[in-house]
């Protein structure tokens, strides 16, 4: 039986070598720093969640249909009228926070070890593409079970766009394909979600991969590998990716799937976070929910879009704080310029920059979900910042020192007191 | 320093949430009564399908609570007899709201949206109203279009709102007027057996929002034990071939 | 067995035993997307058998029905109709309906439960036309010795009033019949028999 199966991949292998030469390039040779930490578990999981995102997708796809009469019901059939329906429609729920879940901590990671500091800006680039291409397959995924916050959400989010000066209204109507979110709207945003921006997704996929391989992975010392070799030409703080990393993601890959199915199977909705409670009202153009909040993954940035005041009788700065607040991640490589990468070797500078940018991060984040009316009131006066609102006097403050995170960098990076970095890992 | 990180990140879960609208009473449900569910199927179905459907919700469905088709049939169906019709009424949207000012709302999936504390409670507030349409006001919705259909069991009671002294806080918790429900007539269930009642038919409401939920928490009692067996599994083959590495 | 080989082997075996858990937990996350393709709940629904009405249909007048989406003739038999099935017999292809093509109850000579009254479905068992209903005295158009039954205009099937085809008919086999049974003498529910054969 083993010599049958060895003699039919040596058939296949004659006459398709690439099978074997790209399994070798880039999981039985390709070596990776052997000293890898919990944070390097979220790449692979992040290429598990699309996979699962994927597959549940396809099957939801065969029984939505995505007309706005038709598309709350069909979500329904498919809770309730399509056997085992509502496993797939949960599965593809929660791995739509999972993804996000995943995608943060993976570049987390990143900015711990610095691993988009030279010469991988180009992963990083391609990373932070992903990423916005997932913030959009977010969106126009949300717009699908066309409820009140679908709907809302989307009035909202492509109104945004109409504040552009000059070209807003127009390209908002362009967006919409009507004057107000409906019907061709939903199909148009069906079509970018099931086929368009996965398709896009894929692609940076394989190119945020494969840059990675051809310049080598970072590790949690920010040690170059490539620098000692052994006798057989491969890096001496090395280890193949197959087996030592496929086995190791397969343990990552058990733990995260407990807890996604844990989520899953008791608590889908998370407290509301997850599924809103609001979206389980059909869409009704003509009645404003009380409180229209994005979904947890992007409430950091919808928290800086409000607590940017109008300026000049318009929100498009708002609007342009929040665009600069994400497309910031595109300059990292650039505006950090230590010659250290990994934290363990940086200086306090750095080492409170980015923990006060995590809490930041976090509070901004929460902000986001509540009513700017959630901490209530200052008893006195408007004091700087001017605001009486507590929380958006908190936003406000978060926001100038979220965006010093970023713009402040190269003056702290550079006079960051940096410790000297070992020539090879530490485990 | 990633332990003050991780410290540092509950702060925000520490803020608590200002409470919107009147407090809400607990709604004392056992999503596995089964007794309960179907009392409150009988409750839903002879008092509120006449104005509200539930046009997602298969009557043949109802042998989750256990019942057989026969007895939904004989019980709980006045319309049609085809128990894998749904929960369909025949006033339109359009008469709905002619004789409403708004359409009564589907309510597949109202144990969802409001949920089982906002259901309880409001089903308990209803008070009488001479200035309102229907004779009828409630306390959870203000100015609601619904009359109080379950009047004949609980009753017919007013609120009273005395001014009470301003305690102190920014308004949401503290020092709001003081409200005394007065029982006017009485109905044929007391207030512990109406209470009951309407527990029951919210048990329902939420059972109906999302009927798979029971069977979601087996499957993943079984699902979870299965990634437990796997994880051990796994992880003794990791450290067998990690073994190796310094 | 040297430290190696023993190192191999427990690594071995280890790989085996994940993948056996592996697979075996792949296999049950498969099922409920393997299951969503089965007809769901609604569509069961919409194919729930249907009650009829015999009483309103005439002594040799047929009414059509829809089940499944598919035609179901009730056609109420004559006694000259149940003659003329009786003599249609050496020019059918499987008089006997020895095809697997109708319930147990449906295996004789008329093809039904009671003699007076036909149920089956009508759609050609060829390639799927709805065949058209001619009667005994259409022999104009069927010929003088035609006993009465049913063509199908797209290839030129026919069948007697049981539904066996002709020899010589495009069509393999008898028309279907569904699975029935009385509620009472009037009424039927097609699409069901749940009191067996």
């Amino acid at each position: 039986m083993a010599s049958r199966l060895m003699a039919l991949w040596d058939w296949f292998d004659a006459r398709m070598p690439t099978v074997g030469q790209e399994w070798r390039k880039h999981a039985a040779e390709y070596y990776a720093p052997k000293n890898f930490n919990f944070w390097y578990y979220f790449g692979a999981l992040s290429l598990l969640v699309l996979v699962i995102q994927i597959v549940s997708g396809i099957f939801l796809t065969m029984n939505y249909k995505p007309d706005a009469a038709l598309a709350f019901g069909s979500v329904e059939y498919i809770m309730r009228d399509v056997a085992g329906g509502w496993i797939i429609r949960y599965i593809h729920s929660t791995g739509a926070s999972a993804f996000f879940i995943v995608v943060y901590l993976h570049m987390f990671r990143g900015l711990l070890y610095g691993s988009y500091k030279e010469p991988r800006e180009l992963v990083w680039i391609f990373g932070v593409l992903i990423y916005l291409s997932l913030m959009g397959e977010a969106f126009f995924g949300y717009l699908l079970p066309w409820g009140q916050m679908s709907y809302w959400g989307a009035q909202v989010i492509v109104n945004l766009f109409g504040t552009i000066p000059f070209v807003g209204p127009d390209l908002a109507l362009w967006i919409r394909g009507d004057y107000v979110v409906s019907d061709v709207t939903l199909n148009r945003f069906f079509a970018m979600h099931v086929i368009a921006l996965p398709l896009v997704l894929l692609g940076l996929v394989v190119a945020h991969i494969l840059a990675l391989h051809d310049v080598g992975s970072n590790n949690p010392d920010g040690v170059e590998i490539k620098k000692h070799k052994g006798p057989n030409g491969k890096p001496l703080d090395g280890i193949p990716f197959h087996p030592y990393y496929t086995v190791k993601d397969t343990v990552g890959a058990v733990v995260f799937l407990a807890i996604f199915c844990a989520v899953l199977f008791f608590t889908p909705e998370m407290g509301g976070y997850f599924l809103e409670a609001n979206n389980f009202i059909p869409a009704d153009a003509l009645k404003t929910p009380a409180h229209i909040a994005p979904v947890w993954y992007f409430t950091p940035y919808y928290s800086i879009l409000r607590a940017v005041p109008p300026l000049f009788n318009s929100q498009f700065p708002g609007v342009l704080a929040m665009g600069v607040a994400v497309l910031v991640f595109f300059l990292l490589p650039w505006l950090d310029r230590s010659p250290v990468k990994s934290i363990r070797y940086r200086g306090p500078y750095w080492k409170a920059a980015l923990a006060v940018f995590a809490v930041v991060f976090l509070i901004l984040g929460y902000l986001g979900v509540k009513p700017t009316t959630v901490w209530g009131q200052f008893g006195f006066d408007a004091f700087f910042l001017d605001t009486k609102d507590r929380a958006t006097w908190v936003a406000r403050v978060c926001t100038i020192i979220y965006f010093g995170f970023f713009f402040l960098m190269p003056w702290y990076t550079a006079r960051d007191k940096v410790k000297p970095v070992p020539d090879r890992v530490t485990m | 320093m990633k332990r003050l990180i991780a410290i540092l990140a509950f702060v925000p879960l520490l803020a608590l949430a200002s409470e919107e609208g009147p407090a809400l009473d607990r709604a004392p449900i056992d999503p596995r009564d089964l007794v309960s569910l179907q009392a409150g199927a009988r409750t839903f179905v002879n008092y509120c399908l006449s104005c509200h459907s539930a046009h997602y919700m298969r009557y043949n469905r109802l042998e989750d609570l256990g019942l057989t088709d026969a007895q939904v049939r004989d019980n709980l169906m006045f319309a049609s007899d085809k128990t894998g019709d749904t929960m369909t009424v025949a006033m339109s949207e359009a008469q709905g709201k002619a004789w409403f000012g708004v359409a009564p709302p589907d309510l597949s999936l109202v144990g969802r949206s409001r949920g089982a504390d906002w259901l309880y409670t409001y089903l308990r507030s209803f008070y009488r109203d001479e200035k309102s349409a229907t004779g009828w006001n409630n306390m959870v919705f203000p100015n609601v279009a619904m009359p109080n259909v379950l009047w004949s069991l609980q009753g017919v009671r007013t609120l009273e709102t005395a001014e009470a002294n301003k305690g102190g806080g920014e308004g949401e918790h503290g020092g709001g007027p003081e409200q005394h429900w007065t029982q006017l007539a009485p109905g044929t269930m007391g207030a512990v057996e109406y209470d009951r009642t309407v527990r029951d038919l919210v048990n329902f409401l939420v059972y109906m929002g999302e009927p798979s939920a029971q069977s979601s928490k087996a499957i993943g009692i079984v699902v979870l034990f299965v990634l437990s067996v796997l994880f051990v599994l796994a992880y003794a083959m990791k450290a067998a071939f990690w073994k190796d590495v310094r | 067995m040297s430290e190696q080989q023993k190192v191999d082997k427990t690594r071995r075996n280890l790989v085996v035993a994940t993948s056996l858990a592996g697979g075996a937990a792949s296999v049950g996350a498969a099922v409920p997307f393997v299951a969503s393709l089965w007809p769901s709940e609604r569509t069961k629904a919409a194919g729930a058998p249907i009650r009829v009405d015999t009483s309103t249909i005439a002594e040799g007048e047929m009414k059509v029905f829809a089940w499944r989406g598919k035609p179901v003739w009730v056609l109420k038999r004559t006694p000259e109709m149940l003659d003329a099935i009786k003599r249609a017999d050496p020019r059918l292809s499987d008089p006997k309906s020895e095809v697997d093509h109708q319930p147990d109850y449906a295996q004789n000579e008329y093809r039904s439960r009671k003699p007076d009254l036909f149920v089956v479905v009508g759609i050609c068992t060829h390639l799927g036309c709805s065949p058209k209903e001619k009667p005994i005295s259409d022999k104009a158009e069927m010929g003088a010795d035609w006993l009465g039954g049913f063509y199908c205009p797209c290839h030129g099937s026919k069948f007697d009033l049981a539904g066996r085809v002709y020899k010589g008919s495009p069509a393999p086999t008898n028309l279907v019949v569904p699975p029935y049974e009385y509620l009472s003498d009037s009424t039927l529910l097609i699409g069901s028999d749940t009191k067996g054969a």
